[in-house]
């Protein structure tokens, strides 16, 4: 059981949960990962990253989308509610330092799990170009938090509300055209942006990575349903990851598998928004 | 084997127990071979497909007493050899006999803590069953003295009169142990160490505790609420439970003991990482570890698609690779939920098959179409990227190999394509890494397994380990024997220092 502490709606779909996690804030590093479950007879197991964690409060910080079953039942939930389980942290955490100048681009709720990354990247003393982007700007999220960070910032937005109107590739491309490159690009957010991101910096040796988010069931490595295509290799998010060198990752593979339950999933998020909760 | 009625079955018992009982003159060996051997009653097989319910529904008590009284009492007793854990067999056998069944239940508890589980789970014709006098002389394993049935008969007695008692604890001792993993390994350590007064911790990765007997063995075959009467036992015992805590994640090793104030550990985590054949195809949608398939449905509960949260897909033609007892889980489960055609692919023949016989029968008798002698070489996608079938190739047997059987051999152009929707893979688990890599100067060998000896003692001080994460996969029976004797080593070892 895990206590909801603070509740912040930060666009239409996209919400900040505090939670009361004592052992996960003490142990979680940048990168890492929960499991959670909102009833422990009949709920789902969904990870999610741990955007933000404060060891002496004793609390993490969540953020995420309502797009399922789950996420929409906790878009309805408040402070002082509790989460029926809570597990972490879980992952291996993200290999941090000084690699000299590192790009990070974080595409909608990517941004959430890119924050601890590029905290800790400034922090072992990275340059950190940070390059946001979001269909619109309501969907931009973390921007202060962000702006704290970055020696650079850049935003983009599909439709041009805010920033630059263009996709995050189109700033990427040319910070690698630029001398010097940077050494690193870490790239978090939908499949299919990680995987042009990659593209971009294929062609010039920019090594990147990207953090996946598959679907999953217990995360410790015994279900391998998250297992993904890198290089020749079947990898496990959940104890491999969940970021993998973007340049190996099969892409394609990785979304077909993502549709695995889309079927059933679309059924149960109908229930779930006109049926009431299923608890 | 064809399907007699459970109502069939105990008429017939009652029957002959009546004719036994008007004999005057103490049966001999011979009386006793004569009495007909008692078929387990089950669901109907046309019924069971379709519910998730217990399939094999125990014995009547004429049922028991007339499997009691084919026992020879040997002498020599060699099922006793053939226990992982040394029940005194002929012992409880006898109680029943002499209708003292709290006797019976008394014999079993002083050496298994679950008989109620090892009677349902344990492959018995592999080991108490096998050296059998009586299935000796009358040739067939089939037709030695059910042990595991009446070991059921007894446990199902205690539990359904509600007669389980917890046991007597010892004086605190003011030492505090952490038990890793709540499967059958780590719930006997756990026992055994609270019973000498030790306080117990149970650390566990899912949401609720019994490891493999919750997430992977389905409700079918081990309901649920038997093996969480055995963890209530535990808690009323003063154990103290902890779930979703993984162990090198939550809090790793080291600390447990360097701050944590534990004085000794018991990591019992099991084999938890599943296997792949490393062929074409494998990562396509629809292709499932047996370990996703089963806890998706076991511990998720997908199989009450009304209130399950988690899916599982609508499969309508599916394959099972493998031959043990998870294959056979697996298949059953997809039958059950709504397959209209399940293939289960195994590369030897039946008699090499490592599942329980029980688990084959019942797997036939559901429906589940048997491929022997092939294996699949690759896994076909549709165009969008899912399964859409299978390439197989047929074998025979050849040489005998390192294990003894017979080496399955490719037939070269024996290929042929089944069409299907969904694959799940059931070829056994290796160790899970996570405690290994998170913990320094842990010794494992080149399978990943913690290497222990013989009485589960770690490379580490204060650090024991047993069941599957030391043995590898293999059974609940073996890894409550290890973890017995892990538990004595940790007693005494507690008690010393």
């Amino acid at each position: 059981m895990s206590q909801i502490l603070e509740k912040r709606q930060l666009s239409e779909t996209v919400f900040l949960m505090r939670l009361d996690a004592p052992l996960i804030a003490r142990e979680r590093k940048a990168g890492q990962f929960i499991i959670l479950q909102l009833c422990e007879d009949y709920g789902e197991r969904i990870p999610l990253t741990v955007a933000d964690a404060d060891p002496e409060a004793g609390s993490i910080t969540i953020i995420f989308q309502a797009v399922g079953k789950t996420t929409q039942q906790m878009a309805l939930m408040n402070v002082g509610d509790e989460i029926a389980a809570l597990v972490g942290p879980l992952g291996s955490p993200t290999h941090i330092e000084n690699f000299g100048t590192v790009v990070c681009i974080g595409g909608g709720i990517g941004i959430a799990p890119l924050h601890p990354i590029a905290q800790a990247m400034k922090a072992a003393g990275n340059k950190v170009i940070i390059i946001m982007g979001a269909r619109n700007k309501e969907l931009i999220i973390l921007e202060d938090e962000m702006r704290a960070i970055a020696d650079e910032l850049i935003i983009c937005t599909d439709d041009g509300s805010y920033g630059r109107k263009c996709l995050v590739t189109e700033p990427l491309k040319e910070l690698c055209e630029q001398s010097p490159k940077p050494d690193l690009a870490v790239a978090i957010g939908p499949p299919i942006m990680m995987k042009f991101c990659a593209e971009t910096t294929r062609p010039y040796k920019v090594p990147t990575q990207v953090s996946l988010n598959t679907i999953m069931v217990d995360g410790t490595g015994m279900c391998g349903g998250c297992r993904v295509t890198v290089g020749d290799e079947t990898k496990f998010v959940c104890v491999d990851g969940p970021e993998f060198d973007g340049h190996l990752v099969d892409f394609d593979n990785m979304m077909n598998r993502l549709n695995f339950f889309k079927k059933q999933e679309d059924h149960a998020c109908k229930i779930g928004l006109h049926g009431g909760s299923k608890k | 084997m064809s399907y007699i009625s459970s109502e069939k079955l105990a008429e017939d018992a009652k029957q002959a127990w009546e004719e036994l009982t008007k004999r005057t003159e103490p049966l001999k060996p011979k009386d006793r071979m004569a009495i007909p051997a008692q078929e387990m009653p089950s669901q109907d097989p046309a019924i069971r497909r379709t519910n998730m319910k217990e399939v094999a529904l125990g014995y009547t008590p004429e049922q028991a007493k007339l499997e009691a009284e084919r026992c020879l009492q040997c002498k020599t007793a060699p099922c006793i050899a053939g226990c992982p854990v040394g029940i005194d067999i002929p012992g409880f056998i006898q109680a029943i006999a002499d209708d003292n069944n709290q006797k019976a239940i008394d014999i079993l508890k002083e050496s298994s803590l679950l008989p109620a589980v090892c009677g349902r789970v344990c492959p018995q014709e592999t080991q108490c069953q096998a050296p059998c006098t009586v299935g000796k002389v009358l040739k067939s394993v089939d037709k030695a003295v059910s042990i595991g049935r009446l070991e059921r008969y007894v446990a199902d007695w205690e539990r359904e009169n509600g007669l389980i008692e917890t046991p007597a604890i010892k004086p605190e001792t003011g030492k505090k142990v952490g038990i890793i993993g709540t499967g059958p390994a780590g719930l006997t350590v756990a026992a055994d160490l609270r019973r000498e007064g030790h306080h117990v911790v149970l650390f566990e990765a899912f949401h609720k505790p019994g490891g493999v007997m919750i997430y992977g063995i389905p409700e079918f075959r081990l309901p649920k609420a038997i093996v969480q009467k055995e963890i209530d036992v535990l808690t009323k015992m003063g154990c103290e439970l902890k779930p979703n805590f993984v162990i090198g994640r939550t809090r790793k090793i080291q600390s447990l003991l360097d701050e944590d104030g534990f004085d000794a550990l018991f990591i019992g985590t099991g084999a938890g990482l599943p296997r792949f054949m490393n062929i074409e195809g494998e990562n396509l949608v629809g292709v499932y570890s047996a370990n996703e398939y089963l806890t998706r449905a076991n511990l998720m509960r997908a199989y009450e698609k009304d209130h399950a949260d988690t899916p599982i897909s609508d499969s309508k033609k599916v394959a099972v690779f493998g031959g043990g007892n998870v294959a056979m889980d697996a298949a059953r489960t997809a039958v059950r939920l709504g397959a209209k055609e399940v293939h289960l692919i195994y590369r030897r023949t039946e008699v090499e098959m490592p599942a329980r016989v029980e688990e084959v029968g019942h797997a036939k008798e559901e429906g589940v179409i048997f491929h022997l002698l092939e294996n699949p070489k690759r896994i076909l996608s549709d165009e969008q990227g899912w399964v859409r079938g299978i390439e197989c190739l047929r074998y025979e047997l050849g040489e005998p190999d390192d294990s003894g059987r017979r080496r399955p051999m490719a037939i070269e152009g024996s290929e042929f394509e089944i069409d299907l929707d969904t694959v799940i893979v059931a070829i056994g688990n290796d160790s899970n890494p996570l405690i290994r890599q998170t913990t320094p100067g842990l010794e494992t060998n080149k399978w990943g397994n913690i290497v222990a000896d013989e009485n589960g003692k770690t490379s580490v001080e204060r650090i024991y380990a047993g069941g599957d994460i030391v043995l590898g996969a293999a059974t609940v029976i073996l890894a409550m024997g290890e973890g017995r004797k892990a538990a004595a080593a940790m007693n005494e070892m507690l008690a010393n220092s």
